[in-house]
């Protein structure tokens, strides 16, 4: 089993968070992991890219090659139109239906779905109002994981045993917000 | 043994505390920075190790050096244009008999994720004749890091550890090892192994090209340069390096047989198996990150002539990273097909943050100036290099660490005037105070702002080395007439006053220095949310 994965967003989005939860989860049902994400220049506002590759063999490559990838999960919906060139003939799409605009050349939303809805497998997720119903708007990130439950290669109590692991240092509200977040994506 | 989840530059600094380490010195640099991060972090949670950023990357080494003198393990971080900082002392040390453990650790940035450019620090390593090891995942990271303590012991030399980004920010699981203890303290015994007069380094050099040989026969037997010979394939052979052996290796199913193959990851070169290699093939095939550095000596290395491919022919690009996708033409395989192209989308670069102080003195300098026909602003390495951007478009040249001060003072003193340079707190104190010490011995007509943000932010807010509190007091020092040393607040409130501070300083025809302070926006709200964290 093989399962390549790119995430993506803008900078402060929680994509690394996001990319670390599937990956503790994958190491919790016993398949080997390898994460990779770029620093720097990209956490201002720009463009944020992690390769995350799951497998029940070794896995040689960090990146994930062109035409391979099972899933790409986004925070942002034109990010994903950035990537699409790495989803395999058979890939998913799971993204926020909410654009970040932080550049003044962002296209019409309309023409993003539609170019995204043309896409065999795809979900777009309104994170945001469900973040908010779960109790806070900044857990978008839990209800995206949520989403893409159904197609990850790892089990819902493995990812949930991860996401308490990531927030066991913020208490118990913020973790059962979190899991609601999660919850309400799975759904 | 236990399983840990480790990031490259993490899986290096836990090799290094497992392999006895007594002191980490180094200067942040995207890719290298998680590695002091890490250590410094073991220190103060632990107290068990000295670990601490330094002015820049020479002063690093050389603390580094001087551990070594003492006896015991030291390492010492910078990303690859670091190391040209830190090359006067990394090449002479090279000539020094080594006493304790020295790795030096080099994070490479092939495709300039983060960086001015792509330097391969392989050559570096080289010129020094120093041995360099270059893992291709983190186990190998935890595992090299040891190694090259014990062969820095052995050879009494200086060890390099070349990464290059890829692998210094991913992650995967590290199986740990053995944990050895720290040495004790024992000083170098001869001095004169230690001191580099011309008639002592005369015989020191001869003993280091000794060692050079002895290092090129380790090579040879390394489990790190493994050769792979298919005696029934003889079309052609693969040498890998780096990054460059995982998107091979991830190739290979597609390839109806399996080449012969030499992976180096273990350097000076070994020459005979590479030769071996080029006796059993008609073409090789070479993919490694970075510089041609190996294609280019093949030539010289091989007596028969052998087809060879790689970057120097284009096969391979010489550019930017490797990845899966690259090096599959020069492997005869066709592009995979995608579910779909990439059309052109607009960018999102990098930007000031929203209430960035930096935003507030730009435009400042912008008004300030705006009365002049002609001026000029150079920029030096740092968040504030983001103010070449539009809507700001504030800055003229960006070149290296501490760079724009000396080139305001040339492009004044060839009458380029008015010159203005701007440098960050944290760059100034690494490589900007030699360069105003230049401009107050001339009193050079020009005006340094130092963008004081209290942080290094650039590469995720690591403390500066000394606190904001004692720059005046050290520009002052340095010689500036304290009458044209002016502090000014950069908010949107005080743009006015700003502006006629910097104009004023400006139209001065001698040397001023700004100090434009207000804490780094990210630092504050992390200081926020620390704050009510604790509440």
């Amino acid at each position: 089993m093989k399962f390549d994965i790119i995430l993506a967003g803008v900078g402060g989005q929680g994509v690394l968070s996001l990319a670390a939860i599937i990956a503790t989860g994958a190491m919790k049902d016993n398949l080997k992991v390898r994460q990779s994400e770029v620093h720097g220049m990209a956490q201002r506002g720009g463009e944020v890219l992690s390769h995350l590759r799951i497998s029940d063999s070794e896995i040689s490559s960090d990146l994930v090659a062109k035409g391979t990838a099972s899933l790409i999960i986004s925070m942002e919906p034109l990010e994903v139109l950035r990537y699409v060139d790495f989803l395999s003939p058979d890939g998913f799409i799971v993204t926020a239906s909410e654009p970040f605009i932080n550049i003044p050349d962002y296209p019409d939303i309309e023409i993003i779905y539609g170019k995204i809805k043309k896409l065999k497998n795809h979900k777009i997720i309104k994170s945001l109002e469900l973040a908010k119903k779960a109790g806070s708007s900044r857990a978008a990130n839990m209800v995206i994981i949520g989403a893409a439950s159904s197609v990850l290669p790892v089990s819902s109590s493995s990812l949930k045993a991860a996401v308490e692991e990531l927030f066991s240092s913020k208490g118990k509200d913020i973790i059962d917000v979190n899991l609601k977040a999660f919850e309400l994506g799975a759904e | 043994m236990a399983e840990k989840v480790l990031l490259g530059d993490e899986a290096v600094a836990l090799g290094a505390i497992h392999s006895g380490l007594s002191n980490g010195y180094g200067y942040p640099g995207t890719p290298s920075s998680e590695i002091m991060e890490y250590l410094i972090k073991y220190s103060q949670k632990t107290g068990n190790i000295h670990a601490s950023w330094c002015s820049n990357e020479k002063t690093a080494y050389e603390d580094a050096i001087g551990v070594s003198l003492a006896g015991k393990r030291a390492i010492v971080t910078m990303k690859h244009v670091g190391l040209n900082v830190a090359a006067d002392p990394f090449i002479n040390s090279a000539l020094l008999k080594i006493n304790g453990g020295l790795v030096i650790v080099v994070a490479d940035d092939p495709g300039m994720h983060s960086s001015q450019d792509e330097q391969d620090s392989r050559f570096f390593a080289d010129f020094a004749k120093v041995p360099c090891f270059e893992p291709v995942n983190q186990q190998e990271a935890y595992e090299m890091t040891g190694e090259a303590f014990e062969v820095s012991e052995k050879y009494h030399v200086p060890v390099m550890i070349r990464l290059v980004t890829r692998l210094a920010h991913s992650r995967a699981v590290v199986v740990t090892g053995k944990e050895k203890e720290q040495n004790r303290m024992k000083k170098a015994e001869d001095k004169k192994t230690w001191m580099l007069l011309p008639a002592l380094a005369r015989k020191q050099w001869v003993t280091l090209l000794g060692k050079y040989k002895e290092f090129k026969k380790d090579s040879e037997s390394s489990l790190h340069n493994p050769l792979y010979i298919n005696p029934d394939f003889k079309k052609y052979g693969i040498i890998t390096s780096g990054l460059g052996k995982n998107y091979y290796l991830e190739n290979i199913p597609e390839l109806s047989v399996k080449p012969s193959h030499l992976h180096v990851g273990f350097y000076p070169y070994p020459e005979e198996k590479i030769k071996r290699l080029a006796e059993n093939v008609e073409k090789i095939i070479v993919i490694e990150e970075g510089y041609p550095f190996l294609e280019e000596r093949l030539r010289g290395i091989l007596k028969q002539p052998v087809e060879i491919e790689g970057k120097i022919d284009g096969k391979v690009p010489q550019t930017g990273e490797l990845n899966p996708d690259n090096i599959r033409p020069a492997l005869g395989l066709p592009v995979r097909k995608t579910l779909a192209e990439v059309e052109a989308l607009p960018g999102r670069p990098p930007q000031l943050c929203q209430g960035c102080p930096h935003i507030d003195s730009y435009n400042a300098i912008k008004g300030a100036l705006a009365s002049y026909s002609e001026s000029v602003v150079t920029s030096d390495i740092g968040c504030y290099a983001l103010g070449a951007l539009p809507p700001y478009s504030a800055i003229e040249s960006i070149i290296c660490m501490g760079a724009s001060v000396g080139t305001a003072k040339g492009a004044a003193e060839a009458g380029l005037k008015p010159a203005v340079a701007v440098i960050g707190d944290s760059t100034f104190y690494h490589s900007g105070m030699t360069a105003l010490v230049d401009a107050v011995a001339a009193n050079t007509p020009m005006t340094l702002v130092i963008l004081d943000n209290c942080i290094v932010a650039m590469t995720g807010g690591q403390e500066t080395v000394v606190p904001s509190s004692r720059l005046f007091s050290v520009v002052k020092g340095l010689g500036v007439d304290p009458a044209h040393i002016k502090t000014i607040i950069p908010l949107k409130k005080n743009h006015e006053e700003n502006t006629a501070v910097l104009k004023e300083e400006i139209a001065y025809e001698g040397l001023s220095v700004i100090l434009s302070v207000r804490e780094c926006i990210e630092e504050t709200k992390r200081q926020l949310k620390k704050g009510k964290a604790n509440k």
